[in-house]
This record gives structure tokens, sequence and C-alpha cells, in this order.
């Protein structure tokens, strides 16, 4: 059980990161720490204790396996985690050639 | 069995590869593939509305077939809720395309500008037809990213700051739809909603399904920007090219917002009397508070996003009182009458949003500013967009014979039905307050020209702009029709009836 509380702190970690931090990259980093948090607790959601690779074996049938399903989610999940974090550093870089700065409180043209 | 269901998805994919693998070499191919890709999906979607019969029709991925009833596989389902949201987009998708031929001719990089919203639309109808709640996440990221991109397109120094509050906003609401995602796996062992119903069913630990409908309201109520997680919604929607503004609040709000929390929270949750008074409280507020926002912007295009806050309100309201009906099991007819309204609202919300989003944006095309106190007296110099603004404007503001009048009056009749009276007062005050901004947006921009004010050098608006804008303004009359008791019972009741009676959707997949 104490797995799951600890991913679930590291979740929090990355949330009261981009709350508090004002480096955009800092930001950025804190967003792959929830990430990479929730990819954590899919993948644990799949182990059971002494479990090995799911390759049935008709010969010994009566084996542990570990729950595949959520290890394809966690792959397609990466994929997709890339693809954002990807996008957010393009956009980062822009912001830092427009506005010469990192620091998020700098960067306030739109209100109201 | 509808054939043409995995249609929905494959051909806006491959149009948008298209695109990008022929663009370069082949000039103006992105326009006219990105319009045959829409048309292509606006004629098999109001085709499958119309053949579509009282039970669901599955696709099942690849084949798989179900082992000892219990689904395997990806499962694409499409039934007549679905089936009007998959209408809205392929319309307003059509239009906004049409819209950009001219509109964005002033950008650069239109190959990548149409493989984006090629893209964007077949996550949003992944969304919409997805049977398994793994992949709505992985569709809506998909239309997430290519909207992120899209609001970006610009690359001005407003556009990277409402795209850097957007996507942070958004990240933050995936992480924990993926985490609500992995505890439903936990307890339920499957990801098809319809079976997640039956072991929902079967298994009696409320409380820990509890904080799972808590996550997944506040992911996809950032998605779908009701009040307390709206703060992207004013800088995204009005800092994008126009065209996009109709796309993200015409359409994507509500296939990857309001449609996943109305479809979950229905079909795949057991609807409860707390969770059912919370979404109505948050529907009320966003539609009281945005309302207030809306009413002191001189920024066409934020009044106009302040302005969707408050409709969407509505709707959610709507959904929510029928929902508190459903679950203290008393007044079926009432529950269904305003549900029907939600989904109407839903559906006129597309057309007169779509429709003022353009009309801002020809304005701007044409004048140069989004400012309304820099502009006055358009009504001479643009009188189609002066026109078809005004039919807008009375259709959101609830005037008859327009369509929004109707919506509007279903949902009053069915709070004053159900008792909730202050929710009726509530929804009519909104309805008078949302008038007078349109008023002020009307008068600031079309007539009211003030002496000493130099006439803005005026550009003419080019016709496919101006097509767009007067076959929204059609349809916005047209949508009206629906209220006939024949017409709505044959459009919007099976989907009301769909999402009331809670054990038919997981019955018709299942096969139990």
């Amino acid at each position: 059980m104490i797995v799951y509380w600890l991913c679930f702190i590291l979740f929090l970690t990355g949330l009261y990161g981009v709350i508090t931090r004002r480096n955009l990259i800092k930001i950025a980093i804190s967003l792959s720490i929830m990430e990479f948090s929730c990819f954590l607790f899919l993948a644990l959601l799949g182990y059971t204790k002494g479990g090995e690779a799911p390759i049935v074996d008709p010969a010994d049938p009566v084996r542990t396996y570990v729950d595949p399903l959520p290890q394809a989610m966690v792959l397609t999940a990466i994929v997709i985690g890339l693809a954002t974090t990807a996008m957010l550093m393009a956009v980062i870089i822009r912001i830092y050639r427009k506005y010469g700065t990192f620091d998020i409180r700098e960067i306030k043209n739109l209100r109201g | 069995m509808n054939p043409l269901i995995p249609l929905f998805v494959a051909v806006p994919l491959a149009g948008a590869f298209l695109i990008m693998i022929l663009g370069r070499f082949i000039p103006f191919l992105n326009r006219y593939l990105a319009a045959a890709v829409l048309l292509f999906l606006a004629f098999i979607s109001f085709w499958s509305l119309l053949t579509e019969g009282a039970d669901a029709s599955v696709y099942r991925v690849g084949g798989w077939e179900p082992v000892n009833g219990v689904p395997i596989g990806i499962y694409m389902v499409h039934d007549s809720f679905s089936a009007l949201v998959l209408c809205i987009i392929s319309l307003i998708g059509l239009l906004s395309v049409i819209y950009s031929m001219s509109y964005m001719a002033g950008y650069t990089s239109g190959d990548y500008f149409y493989a984006l919203f090629c893209l964007m639309t077949a996550g949003m109808n992944g969304v919409v037809l997805s049977g398994d709640i793994f992949n709505i996440f992985v569709f809506l990221e998909i239309s997430a990213i290519s909207s992120y991109a899209l609001v970006a397109f610009g690359v001005g120094k407003n556009e990277l700051e409402a795209t850097l509050k957007y996507q942070v906003m958004g990240a933050i609401a995936s992480f924990l739809i993926l985490f609500a995602i992995g505890f439903i796996y936990w307890k339920a062992k499957t990801l098809n909603i319809a079976d997640i119903r039956v072991a929902y069913e079967e298994g009696h630990d409320r409380s820990y399904y509890l904080l799972v409908q808590l996550m997944l309201l506040t992911g996809f109520g950032v998605k779908a920007a009701v009040i307390p997680f709206h703060a992207w919604l004013p800088d995204a929607h009005s800092s994008a090219p126009s065209p996009i503004s109709a796309m993200l609040s015409g359409v994507l709000i509500k296939a990857v917002g309001i449609y996943v929390i109305i479809r979950l929270f229905f079909n795949m949750f057991e609807i409860t009397e707390g969770i059912s008074v919370l979404i109505t409280t948050l529907g009320a507020v966003s539609m009281v508070v945005g309302t207030f926002l809306a009413i002191g912007q001189w920024d066409i295009k934020r009044l106009l996003a302040y302005s969707s806050i408050s409709q969407m309100g509505y709707v959610v309201m709507a959904v929510g009182i029928g929902m508190i009906l459903t679950a203290r099991g008393v007044k079926s007819d009432v529950a269904a009458l305003a549900i029907t309204g939600g989904i109407f609202h839903m559906l006129n919300h597309a057309a007169f949003k779509g429709l003022l989003f353009l009309n801002a944006g020809a304005i701007e095309y044409s004048v140069g500013t989004r400012d309304l106190r820099q502009m006055g007296g358009l009504a001479e110099t643009m009188p189609v967009t002066s026109a078809t603004s005004f039919i807008g404007s009375l259709s959101i503001s609830g005037i008859p014979p327009f369509n929004g009048f109707f919506s509007k009056l279903i949902i009053i009749v069915a709070a004053v039905m159900g008792h909730f009276y202050l929710l009726a007062v509530l929804a009519a005050l909104v309805s008078i307050i949302t008038l007078a901004y349109f008023m002020k947006f009307q008068r600031y921009a079309f007539y009211d020209r003030q002496p000493g004010k130099t006439v803005q050098k005026i550009k003419k608006v080019p016709a496919p702009m101006l097509f767009s804008m007067i076959v929204l303004a059609l349809v916005c009359l047209l949508l009206s029709l629906l209220a006939l008791p024949s017409l709505r019972d044959a459009i919007l009741t099976p989907a009301a009836d769909l999402l009331i009676d809670q054990m038919k959707y997981s019955s018709q997949i299942t096969g139990m």
C-alpha cells in the first residue's frame, strides 16, 4: 500500500511545483513529474507479487502472470506525454524569443 | 449495424496525412482536400443520423468478439446521442474550413493549418464514438494537442501566452483523467464503459467511486470550462484565428467536455443525488457568473468567449436537473424534458456561437480591430455581416422565432415543472442580461457612429466567408423547427431516452 501513497505524494509534488514555480522550464518539469506519477500508478496496477511476463506456456498453465493491459496503457500514455511535452517546450522557446524572459510574472498581456 | 463508423476517424486522419505529404507539391491542395474531407464527414454523419434505428450500432475494432459475454478489444459505439454531436462537429467544421479559405490567406504555412484542423476533427469524432474510457483519453489528447497548436497559430505575444495557459491547465486535467481511469481499472478490471457499468452494479463500494467521479468531473470540467475551471477559455478562444475560435467554442468544449460528462455520469455510473446536485450547482454558477463577466468586455471575441461559459452553464444546469429528478426517481417525464432541453441548447449553441465568432472574424478582417470602442456604423458598409450577426444575437438572447428561444423555453419550463423555481428565475434573468450585452455589441459595432471618429479603411469581406455566415444564419432559423413535437420526437427524444433509461446503453453493448 505504501507505494501507492508514495505515487500520490509524487503527484502532489508535481502539482506544488506547477503552482509555486515562476520559471516556465520548471513548470514544464513539474508537469512531467505529475505525468510520470500517473504512469507509475498505472504500472503498479498491473503488478502481481511473484508475477511473470504474460507469455502463456501450455506446459505449465498455473503460473502467476502480471496484468499486461496497464502496461499497454502506460506505453500509449508515454507516447502522448512525449507529444505534449514537446509541444509545451516549443511554445516556451517561442515565448522566450518574444518576451525575452522565462519569468511567468512578466508574461501578462492578457487580462480581464 | 452502421458500416460507416470507422470512417469517422479514419478519413480525417488520412486527410491530415495526405495534406502534409502532398501539400508541398500541389498548390491549394490543402484547402480543397480539407473541405472534401469535412464535406464527406457531414454527408455520412447526417446519413447516419437519419438512418439510425432505436438500437446503438457497435463496431469492434479488429473484429475481437466478446469472450463469455465480457467485451475485449476496442468498441466504437454510434447511438442517437453521439449521432447528434457528430452532426454538429462536421457541419461547423465544414463551414469553418470554407471560411478559412479566405481568412487564412493572410497567414503562412497553410498545410500545417489544414492538417491540424483535420487532426482535431478526427480527435473529436473519436471521443464521441469511443465506447472505451481509455480511448476517450487518447482521442481527447489528439484533439487537445492539435488545438493547442491551432490556438498559437498566429505566434504573436498574446497567442503564445494564451496557449501556455491552455496547455498547463489542459495537462493537469488530462493527468486527473488518467489517474481516474487507473482507479476505475483497479476496481472494475475493465475499460469498456458498458462493462464498467455492469461491474459497478455488482460491486457496492460507492464511496470508492465517489472519488473517481469527483476526479473525472474536475478533469472534464476543465475541458468544458465550467466556472471554477474556466480561466483558460477567454484567453484561448479570443486569441485563436476566428474559424478556430468558432470550432473551439462551438464544438470542442461540447464534444470533449459536456458530451463526455453526460455520457459517463449517465451511462457509466449510477446517478446519485449528491453528484447531481453538485453538477446542477456548477451549471447554475457558470451561467450566472459567466454572463456578468461578459457584460464588461470591450473585445468582441472575449465577450463571445465569456458568453460561451454562460451558455454552457444552461446545458449543464438542464442536464443536472434531469439527473436530480432521475436520482430521486420522480417525474421521469420532466427529467426527459430537461435533458431534451439541454441537448437542444447544446446544438443551438454550436450554430449561433459558431456564427457569431465567424462574424467577429469578418469584422476583424475588414476593420483590423476587435475593440468595440474603435468601431461603429459598420451596418452600412458590411450589410451581410451585420444582418447575420443580428440573427445570431437574437438567437443567443432567446428572442422568438429563433432557435435559442425554444431551447431556453424548454429548460425553464422543465425547471418550473420540477419545482426548481430559483433556477428557473435565474435562467430567465441571465437570458435578459445576455440580451443586454448583445445589444451592446450590435450598437457599438454596427450602428452608433460617433461624430469626429475617422472612418476606418474597410476591406471587402470575400465570398467564402459570406457563404459560411449566411448558411449558419439559416441553420439558426432551421434548428428552431426541432421544437415542433414531431421532429423533436424523431431526433431529440431518442437521445434523452437513451440517457434516462440507464441500463439500456450497457445492455445493448454487452448483449445481456
